[in-house]
């Protein structure tokens, strides 16, 4: 989807908060709640396989714009994670804000998401192709800034995964290799890029070959 | 400002231990789990083995061969696996290229290797800026770089996990892996910051 979670290249942000090297990474958490966050994602995705990783990503990106602005990284893990167990049935939001002693805003509601392609012959590094012109109302991993953009196939993994379009909304997915895609950055951001190239990690489904 | 579809949320520490409680309730947490996961967090997973994988690599050619071949296997050789850690990726800076990796979608990160993702990585400010003006970024965060180095920046956008291979720097000749390891930072796995030597 088209959400206010997909922000590479979106301008009017500022410094990033950070000095390089100026920090030991410990303690790993800051504030006495912040492990529960992925320690109950987890709980969800790995042990009772509630919900999937890639339904835990689109609950964040489900939720509405402003809150997700204002909500620290760790409180958007707690409010997808909570929003799954409601959504499949495990908790209700009366419960939670019963227990929570107000109020618990969750995602906004889930589509219906989409299917993988039919399978077809694989790419191979050194393919031309160009992403496909495509705009998903639901879950997508495939940021916007290279839509429609033509790069070459710097990768194939040697494993596949399920196709997050499907998977993000619980659906059954059929597994695709992603492929390491470079693309020339002046095709993405003109003549003020100041990268040489982004490599973007894409699903075979969101592929076509480009015209010779 | 309150807003319709908005309402004011009880604060994050109350409902998180809401969250906790209600699962608890309905007893679907198991004993020791979410201790367990903490602790994997906090303290198996760390930059430090990151660091480990590069020196042995800057030590070892064939090792830094296998690295680059199959990350996976070259970080399963130190037992660094585990979830967000399946599929590794190196990628190998020269003198003349360095590498960056972000997530402009959320946060995705190596997890074995690089540790979880720290909080500048996970900012607004780092997810857009740093695949359009990475260099400005890079200088503002304290590396500047020269026009001579080309800088291409990797989107963790699928089931990849990428990690830096920084250049060995001069005047490290005949030093330990141990000491090679202790000036390769996990800003310098992420590829925002190039390893010194301390003079």
């Amino acid at each position: 989807m088209d959400g206010i979670h997909d922000l590479g290249g979106t301008n009017g942000f500022g410094t990033v908060p950070h000095r390089i090297n100026s920090l030991t990474y410990k303690p790993v958490f800051h504030e006495p709640w912040e492990h529960l966050a992925y320690g109950l994602l987890f709980l969800g995705a790995d042990r009772l396989r509630t919900f999937n990783v890639d339904e835990l990503r689109h609950a964040i990106e489900r939720m509405e714009p402003r809150q997700y602005l204002a909500a620290p990284y760790y409180d958007r893990i707690v409010v997808g994670t909570a929003s799954l167990y409601v959504e499949k049935g495990v908790l209700t939001q009366a419960e939670l804000e019963e227990l929570a002693g107000g109020a618990f805003p969750l995602a906004r509601p889930q589509t219906e998401g989409r299917a993988a392609g039919s399978p077809r012959p694989h790419f191979e590094v050194g393919d031309e192709v160009v992403v496909t012109r495509e705009f998903v109302r639901g879950h997508t991993r495939m940021p916007k800034y290279v839509r429609g953009k033509r790069g070459t196939i710097v990768h194939r993994t040697s494993v596949e995964w399920p196709f997050p379009d499907a998977a993000g909304h619980g659906r059954e997915a059929r597994r695709q290799p992603t492929y390491h895609v470079s693309f020339d950055a002046r095709d993405l951001w003109g003549e003020t890029a100041e990268v040489s190239a982004v490599v973007v990690d894409l699903w075979e489904g969101y592929l076509e070959k480009a015209d010779e | 400002m309150a807003h319709d579809s908005h309402p004011t949320a009880a604060p994050i520490a109350r409902r998180a231990q809401a969250l906790k409680d209600a699962l608890d309730r309905k007893k679907l947490i198991p004993d020791g789990f979410i201790e367990d996961f903490t602790k994997l967090m906090e303290v198996d997973w760390d930059p430090a083995n990151g660091a480990r994988v590069v020196a042995r690599a800057w030590v070892d050619p064939a090792y830094r061969e296998l690295l680059l071949r199959d990350g996976t296997a070259a970080c399963e050789q130190f037992g660094y696996t585990g979830p967000q850690g399946e599929y590794i990726v190196a990628l190998e800076n020269t003198p003349t290229l360095q590498n960056v990796i972000v997530c402009t979608l959320c946060s995705c990160t190596a997890w074995p290797v690089l540790g979880l993702p720290p909080d500048w990585y996970k900012s607004f400010e780092y997810r857009s800026r740093v695949v359009r003006e990475a260099r400005t970024v890079l200088r503002e965060m304290g590396l500047d770089l020269p026009e001579s180095v080309a800088i291409k920046v990797w989107d963790t956008t699928a089931e990849t996990r990428f990690m830096v291979l920084p250049f060995r720097p001069a005047a490290t000749e005949g030093w330990s892996e141990e000491k090679l390891a202790s000036i390769v930072t996990k800003d310098v796995l992420i590829g925002v910051a190039r390893p010194i030597v301390p003079t």
